[in-house]
Parts: structure tokens; C-alpha cells; sequence
């Protein structure tokens, strides 16, 4: 097959073929979302947080594609908070089989279930939860994103490997954080730490004020521990734990030793080229939404250069089979799982400064693939709906 | 100085070598190494086996090579957006050439005077007259161009880029793309072989080097890699390099730390070797009885014995060490 495409390659170059034109035509859509008010203003979101990544995905595509005629058409969807984005993702359909989704779960899900999107090919490139990998797993439904089951495995496996197995969890009162610090519960338990003690930070005080009074008191009572853990995905408590608390110790999870899809600070692999070109078209550094939606860009690219179609049913089968593999500078190829549409990907373990280690970490093997060992494998997903 | 040979039939033996003496102290066969992250040149003298001159150069040194005579030496300077060319003598630099932004990679062409340099930031290959110092072209390629070759007769240059996992063939005559095959994920290195008749490029996430025919451009073969122990995913292969009868390929495979040893006419893989970590690319000595291999890594070069087949030495180096070239 292989051997066909590439023949078939120079020939288009050498002679015009229409036969192999392929034209394809990508919407992404966003839904906006209002962010709860957090204690420091320091980093806001970027406006284009997701977007630059597709738009710098769609720009290597084209690339790509110039050199196949093969050309890629991005168009961006950005719907308000109180717009109608199911309605939105229906006339999209309309158009196009192939859509990036940058929304939360539950509109994932209603888009994934209208009766336009079957047979469609949707990339979840936002939700990291895990009911779309598991219970409510889709069919038309892939994801770019890495579930927090895999980056709390990723930070499990570090504390394993450092033998800093007593624990203590801070968490936040939002959903993202309670769905944060539940995954983390679960890598503990999977990888045999143990959790001493568990805190909910439900303060309302003003932290930039009053940081260094509050938190050595509020973790004075936290059992012994080598690492504290923080669930504040939204940002809002945790930058102010660290060097506050009550006993000397390392912050990891939300804040201190993360665990990320990507980050400005990874470097290796070839990373060095992506974050300058992301850096030029964007002019800020990529975070994980960014890479996210990259993936999900190139992951089209790379299933249309391989098999020089842009029909759904072609590009799901290669995408989801034993022959796809996306270089996306992490290392190693990068696949999906057959049985819930997760991108299989290494995770980062980074500080503000530097990559401090990226898991799969060695010595926690697999039978397949050591990707697996994060996130949910094929014995623990009760997703269904990839079976046939 | 070599007239003086021409003198009796019996004194050329000793004239000569008098001459030699006096003309230029009979020099030492090296290996340059390029130092990545630190800026400098390793020197590693192949008798002495170690290094024995640290040069400093511009920043991000990468792609190295020797002008045909070896009278000059010619480093990609990749974040110093230039080609940087020096007297090997005195380590001085002579010159910048123009080449684009962030050239990773270089080949020299036949004609000892057009540079082809992959601008790894800009998909771009950059054509360079060394004697002019003008560019002479631009070619657009894939993203992330980085693995050249050019053919032995200089009728085609070869691209490889990383991110759109094509080889792109450079006509030289026309400076034009004519042809632009596919290969597995994140090509690094091509070479020609069998008087280019056949075009190996390796594949680093793929996992693969694939073998093309150069009349065609139809790939041919393609070789995989299991070294034991080693998870599949990480056995990586990056830079080759043939053995004069060009029957064997030695191939690095990156961080699964081992190079390969094939059989160029069977495609088979007859042997692996552990080297240091993270094995990039590599340089033979002048009777290519020697391999010297950088190890990005761990920071120092692997000395392999060709018959052998075995690593005799690690020689430290500076911080990721990446390209080689030979000084004869």
C-alpha cells in the first residue's frame, strides 16, 4: 500500500493528476466558557488558547500537502457563552465530516449524538474527562487531549519511582477540581501510594494578602507526608502553597510538579522547532490546549497523506488501525487506543523551568505499549461503542 | 613542495619525506565533533584517541563538514542564523556565509563550491556559491528540513524533512524540486549509495531506514530494527554512514543507545552495538577501520572497531555532541 502511495506521489509531481486532488475542509469550534474569578490575575487565558495550535497544525498540513495536491481548509467556529454551538456544529456538518471540538464534555457529547454526526469524525481536543473515555465513549469521538487519568498516572509513576509514597491532597471546590483530585485518588491507589490526608480549600480570603498567614496553619495539621498534593485546576489557591506550608515539603499536581499534555519548557525530541514556529505564528509560548488541537490537525494531515483520501470511514479505519503513528515531538510515535479513541501520548512532568521527567517513566512496562500504563487501558475502559 | 620528488629513483623515499618535514609536520588524522549546547568543536586526535584541541564556534553548532581539500571546514551555526567557515589550522574563523535562518544540516557538492543547507526553521533549502558567498537559491520544502545528500555525479541533492515526512529531490541543474516521496515519521539522514543507484533514508519515529532506487524513486526495500531490551518505540533510527565496499551500513539508533550493523546488499541487520546514549550521528577514520559516534546524551563519542564490531572507547566530548567529520 505504501509502496502505491509513494508511486503515486511522483507521479503527481511529474505529471498533473487530478485523480489524486484531495481538498479537505476542517471547522473548528469552540465553545466559550466564563472562567470562575480566581485570587491572582497574573495569567490570564490567551484569547486564541487553542486555536493558534490548530491554525499552526493547518499550516503544516498545507505544507504537507503543497508537495501532494492535497489542500486543507480551516474554518474557525467561535461561539459565545450563551450561543447555540449544537446548532452551530449542525450546519457545520453540513459542510464538512471533520471537526475539532474545543468545548466542554457534555456539549462534546450532545454534538457527538446529533444525528448529523454519524459517520463524522469529531476531535475532542479540550475535555480531559473521563466518562468520554469510559461510559460515554463515542464512536465518532477521538481525543487529542490526554485524560487526567493519564496525567495523574504520569505523576503517580513519578512518586513511585522517587519512593515518595505518603501523600496529603489539597483540593478546590470546582468540578475540574474534584474531577482532578478523584483521578488522582484512582493513580494512587493504582500504583500503591497511599494518601494520609485529604483538605478542601473553601477559603474565600484574598491570598495575595494574607498567603504566608494562612497556609502554614491550614496544612499545620496534615498527617506526615513527602509530597503535597494540589487539585486546583482552575488556578485559583494553589501558586500560593508552595514555601507556605507547615512542614518543608514539594508541591505537585495543579501547581509545583505538573503533569501536562505540553508545556513551553519541553524541549527535547525535536520540541526546540515547535515551540519557535508556534512561538512566530503565535507570539506566546504553546500550552497543552494549543498542542491539543495541533495533534488533532495533524493527526488529519498525516491520516490524508497516508492514504490520499479525505473520506471519514478511510481516514477513521487508518487512524484507529496498527499502521498510523503521528511524530509529535514527545519521542515517541504517537497512536490512538483502538478501544476508546485516546491518543496514546507520554506525559511531561515540568515545573515553570524545565521537564523533570516525561512518563511513561522506565521500569513501568506494559505487554503492548508503555504508553498504556497511563490512563485508561483496555481491561479498565468500559467504552463499548469501538468494538466491531 | 612535491616537485622535490621528482628527483633520482633513489632518493625520492627519503626526499619526500624530508620535504613533508619540512614543508608541514605530517598532520595527525582527526575527528571534528560539534558540541550543541556548548558552543564548541571537539578535536579528537584518531591516534591518540582523545580529544585534544576545543574549539569555539558560533552558537548551536550542528551540521559539519570539510571543504574537498579539507582546507576549509564549514559549521551550521544553526542559532546563529549562519555558516560559519574556518581555517582547521588555526581554528580561526574566516568568514560567515549566508544561509538562512537556522541551518541545521549542510551537504557540499561535488563541485566543491555550492553548499545545500537545510534552513530547519523556514522549510527551506538554501543553495550557497562558497566562493561568491551569495545565495544562489532558495528551494521550498517540507517543514523541518534536515537529513542531505547529494548524489556521487551531483545531479541530485536530496532534503529530507522531518515534519512532512517526505524525501525531496533538488534537481541541481535547475535548482528544482522534481520529485518528493513519502517515508515514515520524522525522517533525519540520507545517503546515496551503489554509485547512486539507491537512496537510503532513515525514519526516526518510524522506526525504519527505506531504500529507494534512484531511477524510479520508487522505494525498494525497507529495514526495521529490534534491539533486545529495548521497547520498539525508542529504537530510533538517525545517522548512517557505509563502509568503502559499501556492502555494510552502520546506523545509530538514537536513545536506544546501540548502532546497527547492515548488510547494505541484503538489507539484513547482522549486528548491534552499545554505544552512549542517545546516538545521533558518526564519522569513519580515513581507512575507516575506525567509527566515531556522537552520543548526545551522555556527552562523549564512541570509538567502534569496524572488524570488530565492537566499541573500543568512549571519549568525552562537550554538551550534546551532534555532528562528525573526518580530517584526514
Amino acid at each position: 500500500m505504501k509502496i502505491i502511495i509513494q508511486a503515486l506521489a511522483v507521479f503527481c509531481l511529474l505529471a498533473p493528476c487530478a485523480m489524486a486532488d484531495v481538498s479537505v475542509s476542517i471547522v473548528y469550534l469552540r465553545q466559550q466558557v466564563e472562567s470562575p474569578p480566581v485570587l491572582s490575575n497574573l495569567d490570564p487565558a490567551p484569547e486564541d488558547l487553542g486555536l493558534a495550535g490548530a491554525t499552526l497544525g493547518l499550516k503544516d498540513n498545507t505544507t504537507t500537502g503543497r508537495f501532494l495536491g492535497q489542500t486543507y481548509t480551516l474554518d474557525i467556529q467561535d461561539i459565545p457563552v450563551d450561543g447555540d454551538i449544537v446548532a452551530a456544529a449542525r450546519s457545520a456538518l453540513e459542510t464538512t465530516r471533520l471537526i475539532v471540538l474545543d468545548t466542554p464534555a457534555a456539549v462534546a457529547l450532545a454534538i457527538a449524538d446529533l444525528p448529523e454526526a454519524k459517520g463524522a469524525l469529531l476531535f475532542n481536543a479540550s475535555a480531559p474527562d473521563r466518562h468520554l473515555r469510559d461510559t460515554d465513549c463515542r464512536a465518532n469521538l477521538l481525543h487529542t487531549m490526554p485524560s487526567d487519568a493519564m496525567r495523574t498516572d504520569a505523576l503517580a509513576q513519578f512518586l513511585v519511582k522517587r519512593r515518595w509514597d505518603q501523600l496529603a491532597l489539597i483540593e478546590g471546590t470546582y468540578p475540574d477540581d474534584t474531577a482532578f483530585a478523584d483521578s488522582l485518588r484512582a493513580s494512587l491507589t493504582k500504583f500503591g501510594l497511599r494518601l494520609r490526608s485529604e483538605k478542601i480549600w473553601a477559603f474565600d480570603a484574598d491570598m495575595r494578602r494574607n498567603a504566608a498567614q494562612e497556609v502554614p496553619l491550614f496544612t499545620q495539621d496534615l498527617r506526615d507526608h513527602d509530597v503535597l498534593l494540589i487539585a486546583d485546576e482552575i488556578h485559583d489557591f494553589g501558586r500560593y502553597i508552595a514555601y507556605n506550608t507547615w512542614d518543608p515539603r514539594p508541591v505537585a499536581g495543579s501547581e509545583g510538579l505538573v503533569p501536562v499534555g505540553w508545556s513551553h519548557v519541553v524541549e527535547q525530541w525535536g520540541a526546540a522547532q515547535l515551540q519557535s514556529r508556534f512561538n512566530d505564528t503565535a507570539n506566546r509560548p504553546m500550552q497543552s490546549r494549543d498542542y491539543a488541537a495541533w495533534a488533532a490537525l495533524r493527526v488529519i494531515g498525516e491520516a490524508v497523506t497516508r492514504t490520499s483520501s479525505d473520506d471519514p470511514e478511510t481516514l477513521r479505519s487508518y487512524i484507529l488501525g496498527p499502521d498510523f503513528e503521528l511524530a509529535a515531538f514527545k519521542g515517541r510515535p504517537l497512536s490512538f487506543r483502538s478501544w476508546n479513541g485516546q491518543l496514546r501520548q507520554p506525559i511531561p512532568l515540568v515545573t515553570s523551568r524545565a521537564v523533570v521527567a516525561q512518563a511513561p517513566l522506565d521500569g513501568f512496562l506494559h505487554q503492548v505499549n508503555e504508553l498504556d500504563t497511563l490512563g485508561l487501558d483496555r481491561p479498565d475502559s468500559s467504552c463499548t461503542a469501538f468494538e466491531n | 613542495m612535491f616537485f622535490l620528488c621528482k628527483n633520482t629513483q633513489n632518493t625520492v623515499l627519503s626526499t619526500c619525506l624530508a620535504a613533508l618535514m619540512l614543508g608541514a609536520p605530517a598532520q595527525a588524522e582527526e575527528i571534528w565533533i560539534t558540541n550543541e549546547k556548548d558552543d564548541t568543536i571537539s578535536v579528537i586526535d584518531v591516534a591518540k584517541l582523545e580529544v585534544v584541541r576545543t574549539i569555539e564556534t558560533g552558537e548551536r553548532p550542528r551540521g559539519i563538514t570539510f571543504s574537498l581539500d579539507h582546507s576549509v571546514v564549514y559549521i551550521c551555526a544553526s542559532d546563529s542564523d549562519t555558516v560559519q567557515v574556518m581555517d582547521p589550522e588555526t581554528g580561526k574563523i574566516l568568514h560567515d556565509l549566508p544561509s538562512g535562518e537556522d541551518p541545521e544540516q549542510f551537504v557540499l557538492h561535488p563541485d566543491n563550491r555550492h553548499l545545500y543547507i537545510a534552513n530547519e526553521d523556514d522549510a527551506i533549502t538554501t543553495v550557497v556559491d562558497t566562493q561568491t558567498r551569495r545565495v544562489v537559491a532558495q528551494i521550498d520544502v517540507g517543514i523541518e528540513p534536515e537529513g542531505m545528500a547529494v548524489s556521487p555525479d551531483g545531479k541530485y541533492v536530496i532534503t529530507t524533512s522531518e515534519t512532512t515526512n517526505m524525501a525531496h529531490w533538488i534537481d541541481t541543474a535547475t535548482r528544482d524540486l522534481v520529485a518528493n516521496t513519502l517515508v515514515d515519521s520524522r525522517p533525519r539522514h540520507a545517503e546515496f549509495t551503489r554509485g547512486g543507484t539507491e537512496l537510503w533514508v532513515s525514519a526516526e519515529i518510524g522506526g525504519t531506514v527505506s531504500i529507494f532506487d534512484v531511477d524510479s524513486k520508487a522505494e525498494k526495500a525497507k529495514i526495521d530494527f529490534a534491539v533486545k531490551g529495548v521497547h520498539q518505540d525508542r529504537v530510533q533510527p538517525v545517522g548512517f554512514e557505509f563502509t568503502d565496499d559499501e556492502k555494510t551500513a552502520f546506523v545509530a539508533l538514537g536513545p536506544s543507545n546501540h548502532v546497527a550493523v547492515v548488510n547494505a546488499e541484503t538489507y539484513e541487520v547482522e549486528d548491534y552495538i552499545l554505544v552512549g546514549r542517545r546516538v545521533w550521528h558518526m564519522a569513519f577514520n580515513s581507512d575507516k577501520s575506525l567509527l566515531f559516534t556522537t552520543n548526545g546524551v551522555s556527552g562523549d563519542v564512541t570509538v567502534i572497531d569496524v572488524a570488530r564490531r565492537e566499541a573500543i572507547k568512549s571519549i568525552k566530548v562537550g554538551r550534546f555532541p551532534w555532528g562528525a567529520a573526518l580530517r584526514p
